[in-house]
């Protein structure tokens, strides 16, 4: 065994668990970023069946895989080519609660279905391919626009926007249909609240007594700066703990920080999970224009200093990542062993 | 198996780890709503502000996780939860710690974990209702990520022996481990702390079990943690704290040997192991640890040794192995009353003549006290409890005094012989009590004749006892007047002792512009208990007092001069121009609200644990001369540990005034329907057809010249203008809760216990206070109702920030006492409330406040200021009353010489 405190029952045919013994699996990098260059208009983002739609539509990304497969079948296609094993599904705002801003609700079923669908038909292609690495899809699962710790209202610090029973339902919904759309795993993640993370996960169990099955679930927490803490104020220790109830693949952090700054806290969890360990950093830090511009080289040499340190089993990028980027990422991760997951300090 | 288990790690916005070799995990319990009486009634009254005080109090005094609950019938338990969890959620210096879900229904529990982004503690689910139900919410818990308690109760019932224990904790281990595959780290026991000491003879083994128990899960049920509700235990010896913080630790002490890793614990109520007396410890072990037949009986006979003290007092007995000089000095500074007769003899024996166990032991034990007190380094509560040990002691010796005084002829002579007296017609005596006390810890002889003394008898007594000084005291304003009485008095019978002017009421400007120009001996304004020591030292040391009265004198004399020429550049208005600016209150948008009854309702012997509630602290702690505002006194670097023994020694007197009915609670309401004529009279009907007056009450309007804009106000402004057809009301109000204290004053005074006496004065007039706030919510709320939807903390309570104002006659907006008879009158006071009117028109009782209601939103307090001539004679005309008398009542309030 991997050294994993839990081994969840997993029915898929390729075990990406006896892979991620082996070696260091790579994820994708960022989709907006990537979409942004296709410069789309508004008549992209409609069908026929969203042409009198009221809401603008332009900016709801995740709709793309509706209207326009073949931009996000690219996009998943670039990156495999980079080098990634697993691609993330175009699902990061497939709630109810996220596509309320577009009157969508109710798309977010064929939403997440086809999101899934086509990541999965890149990935058989791929897999085919190169059947010695094979490809993964990992249904994003993104935090909402809403704060279920946090009020809104200043004036009001009791006040919440949404409730737990809320995110759980749309939740249900949506990792259903990236199930059903044929994930290989479930990846919550861009987790700013770790009480819509703590929902998330409750629904997916929900539905894996549904639907029989279980699939390996990654969890990926953000850090806001460097005080280390979440939005709603966690330590990278107290979010570990809050979500360690469930028996995830990896625990992890993404976005807002880059890999530089991600370091101390990996290092955290690298110390005390028993999960895996996955990272998906900014290129950087934004510059003044809200912009990434690390190269792949500079960020592959700062992910390198973490991975020789062997704190890592998943490597990819978020905001401001591209192909290139995931490419040079590739390169060095290969040259790495991935993390032994530890028996854990906490045993002492 | 059991070595590899994970620790049990919690998280709020930190992590807490608890590994088994964690110290103790202290879970705080205040805020819970069946624990704690002040949380409940914050959360009732929606005080979440004031509620999350509470819990970040808990966290800074060292809470690692906070207990929560909010299980009482007449709350929304599951809405009370979800706000204060959300609530708790913003306040980052609290939420860091975890916490513990805390009800005994299922619902509340599920909607407190969809609140908290940590990992929290269910508390708790057992095999109560079976195994399904236990299932069921073993593995919701699980799936919302919590650790959880499970009761070690099963479907026959809580487990009370050791073998019950032993058989549910390892049942619902077995299904939580093997069947919902809960991570047995996260299971944490409470296998029951019941009391032992009942007297009941199967709870002989209560806490033997228990640690019984323990030790088994811990040692058979790997990963299994145990907790539990520690105050249980020492439950039959409730009032007694100090017994009862020797058995909690002892208790823990013992619990935690066998394994008990986490508690429900007030710190507050814990004494520290090593520090609980050796004799108390091993009769409260004999009780855990049932080891011996007559236990409880010993534990018990122990307790009523200690009952009523503090922690201080059974801390250490080493000192009682010093001399017996050492040990009197020990006594009187620490104020420990239970040895003073045992080591007064001793001394007796050892000094001859006895006088000489005063004048030297006692009087150096004092001296250390008085010393200590002009320092700062005692406060006023400790020199009462002092004075206490010396008054006993001289009790004690007084017999064998008197006899050797017979036998040798002598009288001795301390430092001073002070008579002091509240005046005529007032009844308060708290400051006059103070002040003897401290001085009297100041070697001089006090002779306290009480309250109400008229004149002559003042004088009569200071005659035959030959006094060195005379001590007059008053709070009410009528007072001022007696006191220039008894001042002219003694001129006119030739006496010469100084006379000293106290109380709340009085001033130095009152002394030297109004008493002391009529006695030529020396007149001084005590200001409080500790000026009153260096005042009667200088003038009676024969060394100081030529000269220091001569400077008093002087200088009242300067501040005569001063005030005499400041007096004549205030401006005012004559009467007719102050009611041409009177208040004009909106009586067009504000319609006032119709009472849910007119005529007077009365309210006998009103529950006192009610009224308790209401207290405002504050103005107890100044009685004691502690400045500081409750709570934050007791954070007071210099003063805060004596407050909080003040405040634990009044609610431990509280907890006996109401349990054994030592006060009677007694009060009237009267709602009337009001107008006002000719600005500044409001007439009272006998109803609603306004057709009949039966009272008119009078008010007085300021006078001084105003800024523009600004009115001269009067308090009948409030109220409607009968022109003006609007339907307005009057309220009144006399609440008591002084009846029957009589009795228990009398037991302190034998026992010679100022502190008590004190004590329980300063009690009764704060219930007087809290009982006239809780009637005025009362009539706000619902008995006349005009705000019925009022929602207030305790701290807008005492700030008064609600709508409507209750001004007392003889208080500044309306400093006329003789508005009172009037009032008592309407109300039938005194038949109904046994509250009775002195000849000044005190309240007897002295635990006692009356007033008037005016309902208004604009309605506020304001101070009347000065008045002229013109006003006097309308409003003596309007009273029919002599102006030469009202200008008595009012001689505080006139711009003029009368």
């Amino acid at each position: 065994m991997l050294g994993l405190a839990f081994t969840p029952n997993y029915t898929m045919e390729n075990n990406i668990i006896n892979i991620l013994k082996d070696r260091i699996l790579v994820l994708d990098g960022a989709m907006g970023t990537m979409i942004q260059r296709y410069k789309l208009e508004e008549e992209d983002f409609r069908n026929e069946a969203l042409k009198n739609h009221s809401h603008p539509l332009k900016g709801n990304n995740d709709l793309l895989s509706i209207t326009k497969p073949e931009i996000i079948k690219e996009i998943h296609a670039k990156y495999y080519e980079a080098g990634a094993d697993i691609a993330e599904t175009n699902t990061f705002s497939g709630t109810t609660i996220a596509q309320a801003d577009y009157g969508l609700e109710h798309l977010v079923y064929d939403l997440n279905y086809q999101s899934a669908k086509i990541a999965r038909e890149v990935a058989e292609e791929f897999t085919k391919r190169e059947p010695n690495k094979p490809r993964f899809v990992a249904g994003a699962i993104g935090p909402t626009n809403r704060t279920c710790s946090i009020s809104p209202d200043v004036n009001d610090p009791g006040y919440r926007a949404t409730s737990y029973d809320e995110l759980v339902t749309a939740y249900k919904q949506q990792a259903k249909a990236l199930i059903d759309g044929g994930v290989d795993i479930l990846l919550v993640e861009t987790i700013f609240d770790t009480l819509n993370a703590k929902a998330a996960l409750f629904a997916i169990e929900e539905v894996f007594d549904e639907i029989g099955k279980e699939l390996p679930i990654m969890v990926s927490g953000t850090i806001t700066d460097a005080s280390g803490r979440t939005l709603t104020g966690q330590t990278t220790e107290a979010f570990l703990i809050s979500v360690s109830h469930v028996p995830l693949l990896s625990i992890g952090l993404n976005c807002a920080l880059g890999a530089k700054e991600l370091r101390p806290y990996l290092q955290v969890l690298s110390k005390e999970s028993e999960f895996l360990i996955s990272a998906h950093p900014n290129a950087g830090l934004p510059n003044e224009f809200g912009q990434y511009d690390e190269t792949p080289e500079q960020m592959a040499a700062q992910i390198e200093v973490f991975l020789k340190e062997g704190l890592i089993n998943i490597i990819g990028g978020c905001c401001g990542t591209t192909p290139p980027h995931i490419k040079a990422i590739a390169e060095v991760a290969a040259k790495y062993q991935p993390r032994v997951a530890n028996q854990l300090s906490i045993l002492a | 198996m059991s070595t590899t288990l994970p620790p049990l790690r919690l998280s709020g916005l930190e992590p807490l780890i608890i590994t088994r070799d964690s110290i103790f995990v202290n879970i705080g319990e205040r805020t819970n709503v069946t624990g704690s009486a002040k949380f409940l009634k914050l959360i009732k009254e929606d005080n979440y502000e004031e509620a999350l005080s509470v819990a970040l109090e808990q966290v800074r005094g060292g809470a690692q996780i906070i207990d929560i609950n909010m299980d009482e019938g007449m709350l929304d338990g599951e809405k009370a939860m979800v706000r204060f969890l959300n609530l708790i959620a913003s306040e980052p210096e609290i939420s860091r710690v975890p916490v513990m879900i805390d009800s005994s229904k299922w619902h509340i529990i599920e909607a407190g974990l969809k609140c908290v982004q940590g990992k929290c503690i269910v508390n708790s689910i057992s095999l109560k209702a079976g195994e399904a139900e236990f299932i069921a919410q073993a593995k919701k818990v699980k799936r919302y990520g919590a650790a959880v308690i499970v009761m070690a109760f099963d479907e026959v019932g809580q487990a009370d022996s050791y073998e019950r224990r032993v058989e549910i904790c390892e049942r619902s281990y077995r299904i939580l481990v093997d069947v919902v595959k809960f991570p047995p780290q996260d299971i944490i026991f409470d296998p029951n702390i019941f009391p032992v000491g009942t007297g009941i003879e199967e709870h002989r083994n209560n806490a033997l079990d228990f640690f019984r128990g323990t030790k088994w899960i811990r040692e058979n049920l790997p990963g299994a943690h145990v907790s539990g509700g520690v105050s249980n235990v020492s439950f039959s010896f409730r009032g007694n704290n100090a017994v009862r913080e020797a058995m909690h630790s002892a208790f823990l002490y013992h619990a935690i040997k066998h394994g008990m890793d986490m508690g429900i614990v007030n710190p507050s109520m814990l004494e520290i192991y090593d520090d609980i007396p050796k004799e108390l410890l091993e009769r409260v072990e004999d009780v855990l640890l049932n080891r011996r037949e007559d236990a409880t009986e010993r534990l018990l006979e122990y307790a009523e040794n200690v009952k009523s003290k503090g922690k201080a007092e059974v801390k250490s007995e080493e000192w009682r192995n010093g001399t017996v000089e050492e040990r009197l000095s020990h006594a009187l500074v620490k104020g420990i009353i239970e040895y003073i007769d045992v080591d007064a003899e001793e001394a007796r024996q050892k000094y001859t003549p006895t006088l000489k166990v005063i004048e030297g032991p006692l009087m150096d034990g004092m001296n250390v006290v008085g010393d200590l007190f002009g320092e700062g380094k005692m406060f006023l509560p400790q020199v009462v409890k002092s004075a206490r040990v010396m008054k006993k002691a001289v009790a004690y010796l007084l017999p064998f005094l008197e006899a050797e005084k017979i036998a040798s002829g002598d009288t001795s002579k301390n430092a001073g012989k002070i008579l002091l007296a509240t005046v005529k017609g007032d009844v308060h005596d708290i400051g006059k009590n103070i002040v003897g006390v401290v001085l009297a810890c100041n070697n001089f002889e006090i002779i306290d004749i009480g309250v109400m003394v008229p004149c002559d008898k003042i004088l009569e007594i200071a005659i035959k006892e030959n006094v060195d000084i005379i001590g007059l005291s008053g709070l009410i304003t009528p007072s001022l007047d007696e006191m220039v009485y008894v001042a002219k008095e003694m001129q006119r019978l030739n006496f010469k002792i100084p006379l000293l002017i106290g109380g709340a009421t009085t001033s130095r400007i009152h002394t030297a512009v109004k008493v002391d120009p009529v006695y030529d001996g020396p007149v001084i304004h005590v200001l409080d208990a500790s000026k009153g020591v260096p005042v009667a030292s200088n003038l009676l040391s024969e060394d100081l007092k030529a000269n220091y009265i001569i400077d008093v004198k002087k200088e009242y004399a300067d501040m005569r001069e001063v005030y005499a020429n400041r007096k004549e550049d205030k401006n005012y208005i004559t009467y007719a121009e102050a009611r041409a600016n009177k208040f004009v209150a909106n009586f067009t948008t504000y319609t006032p609200a119709t009472p849910s009854f007119l005529g007077n309702k009365y309210f006998s012997n009103y529950d006192l644990a009610e009224i308790r509630k209401y207290i405002d602290w504050t103005p107890f702690f100044q009685t004691w001369m502690l400045q500081g505002k409750y709570p934050k006194i007791f954070e007071n670097e210099t003063i805060g540990k004596e407050a909080k023994k003040l405040f634990d020694d009044a609610n431990a007197m509280l907890d006996l005034i109401i349990a054994e009915n030592w006060l009677q609670a007694n009060g009237v309401v009267g709602l009337y329907p009001a107008n006002s004529v000719d600005d500044d009279t409001i007439e009272i009907y006998k109803d609603d057809s306004r057709t009949e007056v039966i009272k008119t009450f009078h008010n007085l309007r300021q006078q001084g010249k105003k800024g523009s804009n600004l009115p001269n106000i009067s308090l009948t402004d409030f109220i409607a203008p009968k022109e003006s057809g609007v339907k307005d009301y009057l309220g009144f109000f006399a609440v008591t809760t002084g009846q029957g204290i009589e009795t228990k004053l009398a037991e302190f005074k034998k026992d010679h216990d100022d502190y008590s006496d004190i004590m329980l004065k300063a009690i009764a007039d704060r219930l007087a206070e809290a009982f006239a706030e809780l009637m005025h919510e009362k009539v706000r709320k619902e008995l006349w109702g005009y705000t019925p939807n009022e929602l207030l903390s305790e701290e807008e309570l005492i700030k008064e920030t609600y709508q409507g104002i209750r001004p007392a006659p003889g208080y500044p907006a309306c400093p006329d006492h003789t508005e009172k008879p009037p009032m008592f009158d309407l109300l039938d006071v005194t038949a109904q409330t046994g509250i009775i009117l002195t000849e000044s028109n005190a309240m007897y009782p002295a635990s006692a406040v009356s007033g008037m209601y005016y309902a208004h939103p604009d309605a506020k307090y304001f101070g009347l200021g000065k008045i002229g001539k013109d006003q006097m004679i309308a409003y003596a005309q309007r009273k029919n009353m002599e102006l030469a008398t009202l200008e008595r009542w009012l001689s505080q309030n006139v711009n003029y010489e009368v």
